[in-house]
């Protein structure tokens, strides 16, 4: 099977201080990864690389089945090819309707004429409904994303990620801030999500990753440390010292 | 011409041993002064001019300016001033000696040839005067409109100059009247290379005119001092060189369309001209088909066609021709200028140089508390200009009050940062700690307080520019030589600017107050946490960058006219200093206000006749430069600069 | 969104009517003489105001730039319209003029005439090479809107392009129209310098007509451009487009994630502000009467941004009406009108103090009222928006505060 985001060799600095070093990484079209690590371990670098946000000194990246080198690529181009990113804290748009920010988020033309030209149809409304049902808004459709609470707004965040119909999902702690009864859905709903494409999900909660069930990487100072399922890398005696151990 | 020299020098040395007085001189000379004329009075002028006798200036000088007469009955000399009784007399010292009938004088009228003779040994005269000062200013009477005449006494004077500065400047004019004046070509040539690659703005005064030249047509190579051949189409137009055949009645004039018209109009017969209708003549085509037509009749003069004309440009030579008719002379000149252009154009850069410096340290001290409010609150305060105008305003008050110039700048200085740190102050309490973190609202509302300040300031000190002077010592400027030369108000701007750099390191670096700003631009929270006020430390950094406004507004008052907009001819200039500087850094500003103050004195440089291009031209720089370096020169790296 | 677009826009309807009878007003009470001409282009001239007002409310109140530069294009716009109505103006008073001097003109003798005429005062007698098109009102016309556009795209381009926002951006732009400002002060900029472009509401041709009755023509024009402008407006900012900008607006970065190009969508806005300017400035020049480049001084951009932020920012009638309140007070307060207040020791002039109550008014409504006059509305109809502690809608510069966002 080959990969859908192939990571090699990256290595990011600031200032002389390497935040990501000779970096490997790879994730197939329909995978739930987790990725974990003690903090300044790289994980929102390399989030930030994989959506263009940051620029690497070396490595390549590519992605998809033409493996299309992301690095030349602006964040709203990575975007338009299929790399979702959902962020730790909410943000959705306060001052616009649930609809409005499903809207915003559907899958369709984003040149800004194209938009300008463009009508809603019924098959839109119908996604729309779908989407705040699958995540449970659909009362809350008309109202303003700043009135919803903190959970809802990460309920509404996911809804928009879904609508953007990514084919790879990056997700930065989804669970922060939940509650259990949250947890547990939004457990259900990432690996729902990874049938159909694929989910990387960076989490320092280890029940919740537990939980997730999948191929776990852990990352240390800018590099993999160890691969493999969650019972493996915490039996890896170099994630017990640098990690475990001193959690 | 060593001959001569020594003749003079002869006749010098021996003059106060005949110990003639002047009255002696004329009145053995009666016959020769009264009919003076330019063949003739030559010994008398002389001899006065050697006598020795203090009362011979004022003698010739009297005789120049139609003073002096002689009484009708004894044939004395008088000098004599009209009044309405005849005139008045006074004996030749000087002394009065009564009054006389009109007709009782014979007032000396001499020619215009005599009159420049006596000015001449009047020269002498003021050059050896006893009186230093008269001897200089005769220097620089001569220096300012130099003629062949003042060459001969010139020469005379140097060798009993007792003053070493005096006699070098009279060793210089010397020889720059020689390379001008003197007949004989060789010591012209040496004089001029005597200077070498001197930068004295006399010596190009000098060695200019003997390179001028005039543009002449000829059809055979002229026996001038050529400097080049013209190619017209490449040194000169078609038109310009046929307009020298021309006035040189070497071609027929051309038609011009004006000319046309009017003899068009004038053979205007039946509704037509030439047989084209009068009605068609609304195409030059048409016009010149009349024309023609009017010519193959004969009524009008023939004019030059374009074929002629050039085909006389063709049979014509034109040349640039030295008015100086000497070769070896305008070589020399040409070689010499050539070398002091060289130098010249080194020392130019130095000035640019130092007038960039000058003018950076102005927009540092302009944009010095912009930076600080806008580099460490992240506020952007459209008020700074206002501030500015009102640290000038203050030195302005001051000066009303305290007469001294230099106390007064004294107080002023001081005075200018306490009401502008307090205005800055209350500012900051009652608008900006409203609006942090909404630099956009920011910007509007400081730009209302600027819109109300400028008005109320205009109200109070009026419209017109109001006097802020700079203490005597400042007046003047520290020249190199006649090319590098720097102002005194410059320099102590610039050492002002560099005591603000100084002063700030320390306060940032060295003190507690400078560890607490930079914990709370670093992290607000934290410092919060830490136990420091970030409110007090926000007030007192505006308070900070506003009193430095207000200083700067005393410098800038000193050589800029202080009106209510003098701050606003500052504050875009300061803004850009801030941004292309960078944000956050004291370096930023100076690496800032170092980029825009040069590139703004080179473009000037470049295009010096448009200030207003050249400000045009700076800003587009800056557009573009934003570009390549969005966040400035000086930037904060990696993840602190964020997003 | 199954909501029809005059449903989602309530303002639009009664816009329009308030806008159609003030306009049959003013027609009815000139041509009784209740109100003279040079009111009747005071108004005239408002109305292109609230139009430029409209544009900056687009790009500031909606995406969050905050241009200082707008009022260039809007000088330029009048530039390229004065540039016509001159020469064609000039053209006639010199063919007229030709016309006896014993033979019939060619066309190179009216050209050289009229350019002696128009660049005489700057000591110049060829037509520059800028005025190539000035021949021709349809040329012209062109250029009012592409000039501007051109320059706002290549500007924009510049500026979006390597990221440059918040105060940075402002301060740009207000770098820009300096630029502008100082290169057409100069005499061999091709524009006459300082003295500007003047006799511009004589129209050419219509000598006949009286400056009543083109007073009136241009009151309409500007009324119809200011109503069509506003439905145009209305319409794209109530839909897709509009959610995009406001999104643009308090956070941009997540747009950018979106898979949206935020560079094109902001290079679009400014371009399209640009030319509306541009024509609201090719609309009010020819009732002004001249143009100098002390029209393009930045602080007439500020003045754009003060209209808006009085008005209400973010919403499209608080432009047209804090454009018009301002404009008009200030043209009362500045013309001597309005009574001088003695307070004793002083007496307040209000040519004098008005700008002193602009600039006051305009911290005040900063600090107390970020919603402008346009909060009043709300205020009415009994809206209210949620309690967000003061916090901002999102973390970029150009996000509204919790305070404006209602509508």
């Amino acid at each position: 099977m080959s990969q859908l985001l192939e990571v090699s060799g990256v290595t990011v600095s600031f200032d002389g201080f390497r935040a990501i070093n000779n970096l490997t990484f790879s994730i197939g079209p329909a995978e739930l990864r987790a990725i974990i690590g003690p903090n300044g371990a790289g994980k929102s670098t390399f989030m930030d690389i994989v959506t263009g946000k940051t620029k690497p000194n070396a490595g390549t990246v590519t992605f998809g089945e033409k493996s299309t080198s992301l690095l030349k690529l602006s964040e709203a181009k990575i975007a338009r090819a299929g790399v979702g990113r959902k962020f730790q804290r909410p943000t959705v748009f306060e001052d616009q309707t649930v609809t409005e920010n499903l809207t915003l988020a559907l899958k369709a033309a984003r040149s800004p004429w194209r938009v300008l030209a463009w009508r809603s149809k019924p098959a839109d409304h119908t996604r729309i409904a779908e989407l705040a049902q699958q995540v449970g808004l659909s009362d809350h459709l008309p109202r303003k994303a700043g009135e919803l609470s903190h959970g809802q707004k990460q309920w509404l965040e996911i809804a928009m990620l879904l609508a953007q119909e990514p084919r790879l999902l990056l997700v930065d702690e989804p669970a922060a801030g939940m509650t259990l009864a949250e947890r547990e859905k939004t457990t259900e709903l990432l690996v729902d999500i990874a049938k159909t494409r694929a989910v990387v999900v960076v989490e320092h909660d280890m029940e919740f990753v537990r939980r997730l069930n999948c191929r776990v990487t852990v990352l240390h100072e800018g590099s993999v440390l160890a691969e493999g399922s969650l019972d493996h890398v915490t039996k890896n005696k170099d994630v017990i010292d640098v990690y475990l151990g001193r959690g | 011409m060593r001959f001569l020299l020594a003749c003079l020098l002869a006749l010098l040395c021996a003059a106060p041993l005949r110990a003639e007085t002047a009255a002696e001189i004329l009145s053995t000379n009666a016959a020769l002064v009264e009919k003076a004329s330019r063949q003739t009075i030559s010994p008398v002028i002389d001899a006065l001019g050697a006598s020795g006798d203090p009362a011979a200036a004022q003698v010739l000088e009297s005789w120049g300016n139609k003073g002096l007469g002689i009484r009708k009955s004894d044939g004395i000399f008088f000098l004599i001033t009209a009044n309405e009784g005849g005139y008045a007399l006074r004996d030749l010292t000087g002394a009065a000696a009564g009054q006389a009938a009109k007709s009782d004088i014979t007032e000396l009228k001499p020619n215009a040839g005599v009159r420049g003779m006596i000015a001449t040994a009047l020269v002498q005269f003021t050059l050896s005067d006893p009186d230093a000062t008269k001897r200089a200013a005769a220097l620089d009477s001569i220096a300012k409109d130099p003629k062949p005449e003042a060459l001969a006494p010139l020469r005379a004077a140097i060798p009993n100059e007792p003053d070493a500065t005096l006699k070098a400047q009279k060793q210089r004019l010397e020889r720059l009247l020689t390379l001008r004046f003197d007949p004989d070509s060789a010591a012209r040539i040496q004089a001029i290379n005597s200077f070498g690659a001197d930068l004295g703005l006399d010596l190009r005064g000098a060695l200019n005119p003997l390179l001028a030249t005039t543009k002449l047509a000829a059809a055979t190579p002229p026996t001038a001092n050529i400097a080049r051949e013209l190619k017209p189409g490449r040194d000169l137009t078609e038109s310009e060189a046929y307009d020298l055949l021309v006035s040189a009645n070497l071609a027929p004039a051309r038609l011009t369309i004006a000319a046309a018209r009017t003899a068009l109009i004038a053979n205007l017969a039946n509704g037509a001209v030439g047989g084209v209708p009068l009605a068609d003549l609304n195409t030059q085509a048409a016009r010149d088909r009349a024309y023609t037509a009017l010519e193959a009749a004969g009524t009008v003069p023939q004019a030059a066609t374009d074929d002629e004309a050039a085909a006389a440009l063709k049979a014509h030579h034109f040349y640039d021709i030295y008015t100086e008719p000497d070769p070896a002379v305008t070589t020399a000149a040409s070689a010499a200028l050539k070398s002091i252009g060289h130098k010249v154009a080194a020392m130019q850069a130095a000035d640019l140089a130092l007038d960039g410096l000058s003018l950076a340290s102005i927009y540092f001290l302009a944009a010095i508390g912009l930076a600080i409010t806008f580099g460490v609150m992240g506020v952007i305060n459209m008020a700074h200009g206002e501030f500015i105008t009102m640290g000038a305003y203050t030195g302005y008050v001051v000066q009303l009050y305290v007469p001294n110039y230099t106390a007064s700048i004294l107080i002023a200085l001081p005075l200018a940062f306490a009401v502008t740190f307090a205005a800055g102050v209350a500012m900051e309490r009652l608008i900006i700690r409203h609006l942090y973190k909404r630099p956009l609202e920011t910007l509007l509302a400081t730009f209302g307080i600027s819109i109300a300040l400028q008005q109320i300031l205009k109200n109070v000190f009026g419209t017109q520019a109001r006097p802020l002077t700079s203490p005597a010592w400042l007046d003047g400027a520290l020249s190199f030589n006649d090319v590098v030369s720097i102002s005194y108000i410059r320099i102590a701007i610039f050492v002002l600017a560099l005591l603000f750099l100084t002063f700030f390191l320390w306060l940032m670096k060295r003190t507690r107050l400078g560890l607490e700003v930079r914990a709370v631009t670093q992290n607000p929270t934290m410092a919060a946490s830490m136990g420091i006020n970030p409110d007090r430390i926000n007030m007192l950094t505006f308070g900070l960058g506003s009193g430095i406004a207000g200083i700067a507004g005393v410098a800038i008052g000193l050589f800029a006219k202080v009106t209510s907009e003098l701050g606003t001819d500052y504050i875009v200039q300061s803004f850009m200093t801030v941004v292309v500087g960078g944000v956050g850094n004291i370096w930023g500003a100076l690496a800032g206000a170092t980029m825009i103050g040069g590139l703004q004195k080179l473009i000037e440089f470049f295009n010096p006749s448009n200030t207003l291009a050249a400000q045009t031209y700076m800003i587009l720089f800056i557009i573009l430069f934003i570009q390549f370096r969005p966040r400035g020169i000086i930037t904060l790296k990696g993840r602190a600069a964020g997003d | 969104m199954t909501r029809s677009f005059l449903t989602r826009t309530p303002s639009l309807l009664i816009f329009i009517t308030c806008l159609a009878i003030f306009t049959i007003f003013v027609t009815l009470a000139a041509h009784t003489g209740l109100i003279s001409t040079s009111f009747v282009k005071t108004l005239g001239k408002t109305l292109c105001l609230c139009l430029a007002a409209l544009a900056m409310d687009l790009i500031w109140g909606y995406a969050g730039i905050l241009s200082l530069g707008h009022m260039a294009f809007f000088a330029l716009g009048g530039y390229m319209i004065g540039m016509w109505l001159m020469y064609a103006r000039t053209e006639e008073i010199v063919v007229a003029s030709l016309m006896n001097s014993g033979l019939p003109a060619t066309p190179e003798e009216i050209q050289q005439g009229i350019a002696s005429q128009i660049f005489g005062v700057v000591g110049a007698s060829d037509l520059p090479t800028i005025w190539s098109f000035a021949h021709s009102l349809p040329l012209q016309l062109i250029l009012v809107v592409a000039l501007p556009g051109l320059l706002a795209l290549i500007f924009g381009w510049l500026a979006f392009r390597s990221r440059v926002t918040g105060v940075y951006l402002s301060i740009l732009t207000q770098a820009m129209t300096l630029a502008l400002a100082l290169y057409l002060f100069q005499n061999d900029s091709g524009l006459r310098g300082n003295n500007g472009l003047s006799g511009l509401q004589n129209l050419p041709g219509l000598d006949a007509v009286s400056q009543d009755s083109i007073s009136l023509w241009f009151f309409w024009a500007s009324a119809a451009a200011l109503g069509l402008a506003y439905l145009t407006l209305s319409w794209i900012v109530s839909g897709k487009f509009g959610s995009v900008i406001r999104a643009i607006r308090d956070d941009e970065a997540r747009v950018r994630f979106l898979g949206y190009s935020v560079e094109g969508y902001k290079l679009f806005v400014f371009t399209l502000t640009a030319v509306i300017v541009a024509l609201a400035g090719a609309l009010y020049y020819p009732q002004a009467g001249i143009i100098n480049p002390a029209e393009l001084a930045p602080i007439a951009s500020i003045y754009l941004a003060v209209w808006v932020a009085i008005g209400g920012r973010g919403r499209l009638y608080g432009a047209v009406i804090g454009a018009a309140v301002v404009s008009l007070l200030s043209s009362w307060f500045t013309g001597g009108r309005a009574p001088s207040i003695p307070l004793g020791f002083m007496t307040i002039n209000w040519v004098d103090w008005w700008q002193v109550l602009l600039g006051a008014a305009f911290v005040c409504v900063t600090l107390f009222a970020p919603k402008g006059i346009g909060g009043l509305f709300d205020h009415f109809a009994g809206l209210h928006s949620p309690d967000r502690k003061g916090a901002p809608l999102g973390p970029d510069q150009g996000s509204l505060q919790e305070k404006e966002a209602i509508e």
